[in-house]
């Protein structure tokens, strides 16, 4: 996994509440077996005019020019704010998938669905809470001015903005030090082998039918 | 010290806990083929092998045809689709993973037979990547959903590094009204506490009217768990409980039954243990439920209407209102039993099992659909229950009225196979998400039971089934 440390990246507004995993990435997309490559079906049904299958040659279909993501001033975004409840819906890791292949690197909303926050966190993205009079601050500033960038941090768990309000983050120490190091949670786990085994013969010998 | 269930759950599968971070062991994995392909080919490419690969069941599901699979795997037209079901079989095979076949008479939904074949039982931690994980908490499981990455934990460390939950108590009491139904429970808690209501929190269902659901209705209940926003539903292991695993196939037998039936009596929660929130809800205030917009929590009683904007709660609700309004089609105030539909859909992890059905065909047995229903679709959770209700002769009165039988699969509740909604169409589904696009582009989704979908097919248009003749 990719380290994270700091960006300072364009700032593109999604200011739906409740935006779904269904809306991040269609199900159709989830056909397929690779990770990689779900980032140009990211937000398919708002994102383009016609309905969007696997395998077709998305720079040839008409994109739907109501679509923020698609506004010319947000192209190059890396950070994504929007509203609570993001990511709601299912566990499909395909949702961070696209999002990161898109180009997101942050997500800024004032709370998460609980398996996608999870999701990002396994995928070298960083999912930020910031409370929703803050969320609603950043959208107007967002809007107010072209080209607006955050410094996100997460060494000292800061949002700063191209004015100099910094916002403080709170993140899980153990994620925290996951993403700064880029390091795979299985190495990390794979470390604790002799504890597993030792806790699966007690399980075993104490609930002897979860092992037929 | 005084435990709730989630925490008895928890603490019995702690391998490790270190400054709020907790290593917790997984007894059951399932596994489908959308969300383990990459799993599989992660550990390959890291030479890892499974832990425990009796931990793990495998059935494919999302993808399948519902339509005739005689002609096997190769039979399925989608090329993409096959691929997908062929992974499984191929990774399955290599890891010495026990599968059930698509055409396996005991394939079916993965949170289906899980239940049916004892492959869930009481006191287990269950993980699976799909969220509807939930509904094995029916059994006074720890179960939730989660993403490949930690599906290629779970298969390489048998663990998941995990941090506790909140708890929160959602209390029914009293007695259901005839004709309301565990779904209409779901739905009702969803729309009192919000989609994101569960965040962060594991619920634990509890209460007369709980348990004087069935297992099934149980199953129903903790599947929808997670529209609320919680991973983990659950409810307290009691005689319901130990009846319904007794003697299937993974089920424990003989002398480990009675140990193993002492230990799960002890599964639920301490008379005095604390939960962070309780919820109450009183059983005979909950109708038949009927979802108008594009998110569960969008939802009113068969009585109700279509909520104008001043009822909206801040501004935010009040865009999503707006936008629900324009995607389905509908304007504020619209009488819910005045909304026509197009298409049915009964089925899905949620509604597709013995009960289920049956109490579908109790209400359209003798009788047709009506002449505005394009298609209405009945698709077994498993091949066993599909057996069962052919024993019953349910497919017969399916079928009478006007109801096509299909092989089982998750079908049209996200429309990953063949079966969906045409843009503007309509549908009555018993399915559990009612996002935009879910069925099918622009397809418009209400959730409700499955006796609610029966009526519904009958008349052409949303009815009060209590009333329903």
């Amino acid at each position: 996994m990719q380290a994270f440390k700091q960006i300072n990246g364009l700032v593109a507004p999604l200011d739906r509440a409740n935006v779904d995993t269904d809306a991040i990435i269609p199900k159709q997309f989830l056909k397929s077996i690779k990770r990689a490559g779900f980032g140009p079906n990211a937000f398919d049904e708002w994102r383009y005019l016609d309905h969007g299958e696997p395998g077709m040659d998305n720079s040839k279909r008409k994109i739907n020019p109501d679509f923020v993501l698609n506004q010319p001033r947000y192209q190059g975004a890396s950070v994504l704010l929007t509203r609570e409840n993001f990511g709601c819906g299912s566990s499909r890791e395909h949702a961070p998938w696209a999002l990161e292949d898109y180009g997101f690197k942050v997500v800024i909303a004032p709370s998460y669905a609980d398996i996608f926050y999870n999701n990002c966190f396994k995928n070298g993205m960083l999912p930020i809470i910031l409370s929703p009079s803050i969320v609603d601050t950043l959208f107007t500033q967002v809007d107010a001015s072209a080209g607006y960038q955050l410094d996100v941090n997460l060494e000292t768990q800061t949002v700063t903005t191209p004015g100099g309000e910094v916002y403080a983050f709170e993140v899980d120490a153990f994620r925290k030090h996951c993403l700064m190091n880029g390091l795979d949670d299985i190495g990390l786990t794979m470390q604790q082998q002799d504890k597993i085994k030792l806790f699966e013969q007690k399980h075993q010998l104490a609930q002897p039918w979860l092992f037929n | 010290m005084a435990k709730t269930l989630y925490e008895k759950l928890f603490d019995a599968h702690v391998v490790h806990e270190e400054n709020g971070t907790a290593l917790i062991y997984i007894d059951r994995h399932l596994v489908h083929e959308v969300t383990s392909p990459q799993a599989f080919e992660g550990l390959k490419l890291a030479n890892r092998k499974l832990w425990r690969a009796a931990s793990i069941l495998a059935v494919p599901d999302h993808n399948v045809p519902t339509t005739d699979r005689s002609a096997g795997v190769a039979g399925i037209s989608d090329p993409i689709s096959r691929l997908q079901v062929q992974t499984l079989d191929e990774n399955c095979a290599t890891y010495g993973v026990t599968e059930f076949k698509m055409n396996d008479a005991r394939q079916g939904i993965v949170h289906v037979i899980g239940p049916e074949q004892g492959a869930t039982l009481p006191g287990m931690t269950v993980v699976c990547g799909d969220s509807h994980t939930s509904t094995h908490g029916a059994f006074g499981a720890l179960a939730h959903g989660i993403g490949t990455s930690e599906v290629e934990h779970v298969m390489a460390t048998q663990c998941l590094v995990q941090k506790r939950s909140k708890t929160l108590q959602v209390l029914v009491e009293g007695e259901l009204g005839l004709g309301v139904t565990a779904k209409d429970v779901a739905l009702a808690i969803i729309g009192k506490i919000g989609t994101a209501g569960g965040n962060g929190f594991a619920i634990e269902f509890a209460g007369s009217a709980i348990r004087g659901l069935s297992m099934e209705g149980r199953m129903t209940l903790c599947n929808m768990a997670i529209e609320a926003g919680a991973r983990a539903g659950m409810i307290a292991v009691d005689e319901i409980t130990i009846d319904y695993v007794k003697g299937r196939p993974f089920s424990p037998k003989a002398e480990l039954w009675s140990a193993a039936v002492a230990y799960w009596r002890t599964l639920h929660s301490d008379p005095d243990a604390k939960f962070d929130t309780i919820v109450s809800l009183n059983a005979a205030d909950i109708q038949p439920q009927v979802t108008w917009g594009t998110s569960p929590e969008m939802v009113v009683g068969i009585d109700g209407r279509v909520p104008s904007l001043d009822m909206a709660k801040n501004e935010v609700q009040r865009a999503d209102w707006e936008r629900a309004y324009a995607y389905m089609g509908l304007e504020a105030n619209t009488a819910i039993n005045a909304i026509n539909i197009d298409k049915v859909f009964i089925g899905s992890c949620t509604n597709s099992r013995i009960e289920d059905l049956r109490a579908a065909a109790a209400v359209a047995k003798g009788k047709h659909i009506a002449p505005n229903i394009k298609l209405a679709l009945v698709v077994p959770g498993s091949g066993l229950v599909k057996a069962q209700a052919e024993s019953e002769g349910l497919d017969k009165i399916f079928i009478a009225a006007g109801f096509e039988w299909r092989e089982p699969g998750c079908s049209m509740c996200l429309a990953m196979n063949a079966d969906r909604l045409e843009a503007g169409e309509r549908c009555a589904s018993t399915s559990n998400r009612n996002f935009e696009g879910r069925q099918g582009q622009g397809g418009r989704t209400h959730l409700v039971s499955p006796q609610m979908a029966a009526a519904a097919a009958l008349a052409g248009h949303f009815v009060d089934v209590r009333t329903f003749n």
